[in-house]
């Protein structure tokens, strides 16, 4: 597959997770966004990382690592949206309610 | 020892002071006894050092910090002036203090402020760099409004809220004084040489305006002198201290030493800024003698009185010839003698009398005779009445305005001695002439009356012996022709 | 010597874990890592004479990672270790409840991605330290569970993972362009037109997390909604660690991207960070949202250090006067602002409410813990002989030897608010009152005041720590970034 494809999408991916992280007020769906652009920054990686030809390991590496990273932020961050819920039966941030 | 002196004179005031704070509320022998000893044992190495300093020997204590941020304690003349008063005045204050609060509660925390109080004053003396003296100038701010809030009452309160909303900005500018000077010049010393010429003269006469605005505001400066009398509200012997050496004298001797060592007075003539200084040190001196006559309380009075007189020094400084800066340098210790008395007195007045106002003096005369005697001496010092001290300060200034071509200053001083007159005297009338209420006496502790009268008889000594090559006036005239005007 | 390095990362983490499994002895296992890590700092602190460096694996960069300590770094790694030291000694949990069993594991993971934030020399090996030190401090925000404290860890997490993001995508876009990513390769690199792009990307991502004006609505709630121990340590070192990599890429990796619309800019808004923050301060009513808006306005402070870099003035006996003086700042309001946390959770746990009335008496009550607000509020404000005031008086200097005395403003304006907001509690402690406290031992008294000491001392005896920080110090702090 074309490595600039690869990075185009990556950078798609970004905006619309950056789009959903600011627009969403829903905090699960804004776990969600966080998710897609993270997804997003990976790929690019991966097509930097495949872009001289021949494979270079670090990117993939990184991505392996970040990808470790962002479950267990996303772990706590849905913990932390349940406990949320629990304590005031809300799925958004005080200042989001409507 | 030439290195280590400074600093162990320091920390006869700063290591009481810390171990006080550590002190059980009850173990009251232990503290007076530590205080005491503390004050005795620096009076004793300052009256050393006054022999060797007169000979030439020159005490310098470096401590570094950062390059070129470092605290250099030096004695030399005009430090040991300043030191030797608040050193002697220290331990009377303390004898002082002892019997004033008994034992009365948080007594650990007043005296470990007050002696913290009395290091930061040494400090100042010593100091031998402008961040020196800015360090131990807000060291001082510090240690005074605990003193100032001692007796934690709303009165109090408020006037230690006062007390740091004029001193920190007051600081803040001093130090935007300090550093635009210095990011030009690097650090400065005293004592060396230092041409300021790299800085254009309108940078210069604002750098000058910002060190006397930030100086004035310790000492008492119209328009800047609001937070004195409200400071009234702290118990006697801070008063005393605060009036006598501490604050206002720490101001004081802060814009003699920038006017002579840090510009120097070539440099204060040249930029033109030594007459505007007199002329505002004019100023304070009428306006608070007038405001002083308006006062119905003898402390608010003798506050006022604070404002006026604490410009002499600055006129002298400011008109800077020979005599005008001896006259200038000797009311430091005047000041500071007759001073110290009045509020020793009226801090007697208040605690065995009741009497804080000044209509309800008639009659104390002959029922505290020793205390009156003192506060009468110290009045007339401050009128100028010879063989007053007072008097040697006022002949000086105006021989040395005549001297500094400013004959309008010898119009001040004349208005200014009418004022004293004008409201000293009605009270010396009540205290010895009119009728009171009770006529029984009282007798106050002798750790009351005993340092009111050795000021006293301090303050008619330098009057009387003034010639003596120890006395103030013998020791200013020394400064003033060893270091800037050999 | 170099082996201590990755011992100083390892050991908190090791210590996380066993606390993990065996949550009754947090307490034991947290002093434990502590008094190894202090010895371990004083070995390396004390035979520091250059950068000490440690290639892991024995594979250079780039295509290994390596672990550096240099001055600033040892003075980082020294200001945690003496933070959480006191931190632990203080934190009162015990047991194997809830908190207690959430606090000590998190604690040391805190440290752990501190020490590793402060060794580490690779941009992707900062994202992960910075990733890890966000989630062990969010999840210490949240530690008491209440309602509020949820809501303020959730903005703190949402704030913070858009600055992870951003970071990860400069780090990202410097990669494609270099394939490099150790600090130390990326001075020498072939200039690449998204390098601006990149830079900023992970500039703004770190601004997020140092919480600097107009980003720093999650602070104050966040950081007063914690635990009064949790508070100290988010307060007094997290938005240190993202603001060391914003002086590790700036000053070493990549000083030439700097322009002077962009050094203004930082400059700017920590001054509006200072005022605003003081302000905001002046208004609260509960003292830890004081402390908390405090910490908003110091962190201003250090921003000053990109346009004032580089204006010496051949007049001063040192070079990067701004440099050093934003660095002792960082440390003395690490120090001060940790003492003051730990004052606050003392009188929070005496009189049941954290209002400034509440303090009422307390100078009779609780004398060393309100001596010791009252220190660390002397180096707030930037009195002598404090911490506070070295920095001050070096940033002061160097804005008006660079002839632009208006970055001066924030610092004096900063120290006479500060001394307004700090007054109130202060006052009110010494308000003659039967205070209403429960007694406090002197023993809990005494570690914030022990740290509110070493605020004061770091001004005392500032040429050490002077001296230290000059060891490997990047060329960019004494010529300022361009």
């Amino acid at each position: 597959m074309n490595v600039t494809v690869l990075g185009l999408c990556g950078a798609l991916l970004v905006g619309i997770g950056v789009f959903a992280f600011l627009w969403q007020r829903h905090l699960l769906r804004r776990v969600l966004a966080f998710n897609v652009i993270g997804s997003g920054i990976f790929l690019y990686l991966g097509a930097a990382g495949a872009r001289g030809g021949a494979a270079d390991p670090v990117p993939h590496a990184l991505i392996i690592t970040g990808i470790v990273v962002a479950l267990s932020a996303s772990a706590l961050a849905v913990a932390l949206v349940l406990a949320h819920l629990h304590a005031s039966s809300a799925t958004r941030l005080p200042e989001d309610e409507p | 020892m030439t290195a280590l002196l400074p600093l162990l004179i320091l920390m006869t005031s700063a290591v009481p002071a810390v171990i006080t704070f550590f002190l059980a509320e009850d173990s009251h022998r232990l503290r007076n006894t530590l205080n005491l000893a503390g004050a005795v044992l620096k009076l004793a190495l300052i009256v050393f050092m006054l022999r060797e300093v007169a000979a030439g020997t020159v005490y310098e204590t470096r401590l570094n910090f950062a390059p070129g941020l470092y605290l250099l304690l030096r004695a030399d003349a005009l430090s040991l002036l300043f030191l030797t008063l608040s050193a002697f005045l220290w331990l009377l204050t303390t004898v002082y203090a002892i019997a004033y609060f008994e034992k009365e509660h948080d007594l650990s925390r007043f005296f470990g402020f007050f002696s913290l109080c009395v290091a930061a004053t040494t400090g100042i003396a010593l100091s031998g760099t402008l961040i020196s003296f800015f360090i131990f100038y807000e060291l001082l701010t510090l240690s005074t409004w605990p003193l100032v809030v001692h007796k934690q009452d709303d009165k109090s309160l408020a006037a230690g809220r006062s007390y740091l909303s004029y001193a920190l900005p007051g600081s803040a500018v001093l130090l935007i004084a300090i550093i635009w000077l210095e990011s030009a010049t690097g650090p400065l010393e005293f004592a060396m040489p230092h041409p300021l010429g790299g800085l254009e003269e309108a940078s210069l006469r604002a750098i000058f305006a910002l060190f006397i605005l930030g100086l004035g505001v310790k000492a008492a400066l119209v328009p800047l002198h609001g937070w004195l009398p409200g400071a009234m509200a702290a118990p006697a012997p801070v008063s005393a201290l605060l009036h006598a050496v501490a604050v206002v004298k720490a101001g004081a001797f802060g814009i003699v030493r920038v006017i002579y060592d840090v510009f120097g007075i070539g440099l204060v003539a040249q930029l033109g800024v030594g007459l505007p200084l007199a002329m505002l040190a004019s100023v304070t001196i009428i306006w608070g003698s007038i405001r002083a006559l308006q006062q119905t309380e003898v402390k608010k009075r003798l506050a006022f009185s604070t404002v006026s007189q604490v410009s002499y020094i600055i006129l002298g400084a400011a008109l800077a010839g020979p005599y005008a800066v001896i006259g200038g340098l000797v009311h430091l210790v005047h000041q500071g003698l007759m001073k110290i008395t009045l509020f020793f007195c009226a801090g007697i007045y208040q605690e065995r009398a009741g009497i804080t106002r000044i209509e309800d003096l008639g009659g104390i005369g002959p029922r505290m005779p020793w205390t009156s005697v003192a506060f009468s001496l110290g009045a007339m010092g401050m009128i100028g009445l010879p063989p007053m001290a007072g008097f040697i300060t006022k002949l000086y200034l105006g021989i040395g305005a005549i001297e500094a071509g400013a004959p309008w200053v010898v119009a001040v001083l004349a208005g200014s001695t009418l004022l004293n007159a004008a409201y000293f005297l009605p009270l010396l009338y009540r205290i010895w002439f009119l009728p009171g209420n009770e006529d029984l006496p009282v007798a106050p502790a002798p750790g009351l009356v005993v340092p009111a009268a050795v000021t006293a008889a301090a303050a008619l000594g330098a009057g009387l012996f003034a010639g003596a090559a120890m006395s103030p006036l013998g020791w200013a005239t020394l400064i003033v022709t060893r270091e800037y005007m050999p | 010597m170099s082996l201590i390095l990755p011992l100083l990362a390892a050991v908190p983490l090791l210590g996380a874990i066993a606390a993990v499994l065996a949550p009754r002895a947090g307490k034991g296992i947290g002093l434990g890592v502590a008094i190894v890590l202090l010895a371990a700092l004083a070995v390396l602190v004390g035979g520091l004479n250059t950068p000490v460096v440690l290639p892991l694996g024995g594979w250079e960069p780039p295509l290994g990672i390596a672990l550096r300590v240099d001055g600033l770094a040892a003075a980082f790694l020294g200001l945690a270790a003496v933070v959480m030291t006191g931190v632990l000694i203080a934190a009162p949990y015990r047991g194997a409840g809830r908190e207690a069993a959430a606090f000590w594991p998190l604690a040391l993971l805190l440290w752990g991605a501190l020490n590793a934030i402060f060794l580490s020399r690779d941009l992707f090996n900062l994202y992960v330290g910075l990733e890890l030190l966000t989630l062990a401090a969010v999840a210490l925000a949240a530690l008491s569970g209440s309602a509020g404290a949820l809501a303020a860890a959730i903005r703190y997490m949402v704030f913070a993972l858009m600055g992870s993001l951003l970071f990860l995508l400069g780090v990202a876009l410097t990669y494609a362009a270099h394939g490099a990513l150790d600090l130390a390769a990326l001075p020498g690199r072939n200039p690449q037109p998204t390098d601006a792009l990149a830079a900023g990307l992970m500039t703004a991502g770190l601004l997020v997390k140092t919480a600097l004006f107009p980003f720093h609505a999650w602070l104050a709630p966040a950081h007063s909604g914690a635990p009064a121990p949790a508070s100290a340590m988010l307060s007094a070192l997290v938005p240190k660690a993202s603001f060391y990599i914003l002086l590790r890429l700036w000053f070493e990796a990549l000083p030439d991207l700097g322009r002077p619309g962009f050094l203004w800019l930082m400059g700017a808004l920590g001054t509006a960070a200072i005022l605003y923050g003081g302000v905001m301060a002046l208004r609260q009513a509960r003292l830890k949202l004081v402390i908390a808006y405090s910490t908003v306005a110091q962190i201003g402070y250090l921003f000053l250090v990109f346009p004032l870099a580089g204006g010496g003035g051949a007049a001063q006996p040192w070079a990067a006067g701004a440099w050093t003086g934003v660095v002792f700042h960082a440390l003395a309001h690490g120090l001060a602002k940790a003492a003051m946390f730990l004052c606050a959770g003392l009188w929070l746990a005496a009189a049941g409410n954290d209002r400034i009335e509440a303090l009422r008496g307390a100078a009779r009550a609780t004398p060393m813990a309100v001596f010791a607000f009252a220190l660390a509020a002397i180096s707030l404000m930037g009195l002598p002989p404090s911490g506070g005031f070295t920095a001050k008086y070096l940033m002061v200097t160097s804005a008006f030897a660079a002839g632009a005395p208006y970055w001066a403003l924030g610092p004096l304006l900063g120290g006479l608010l500060a001394a307004a907001y700090l007054y109130r509690p202060i006052a009110a402690a010494f308000a003659p009152v039967e205070p209403e406290l429960r007694p406090v031992p002197r023993g809990q008294q005494a570690v914030p005041l022990a740290l509110a000491l070493g605020a004061i001392v770091l001004g005392l005896a500032s040429a050490p720590p002077f001296d230290l920080l000059q060891i490997g110090r990047p060329e960019a702090a004494a010529r300022g970034v361009e």
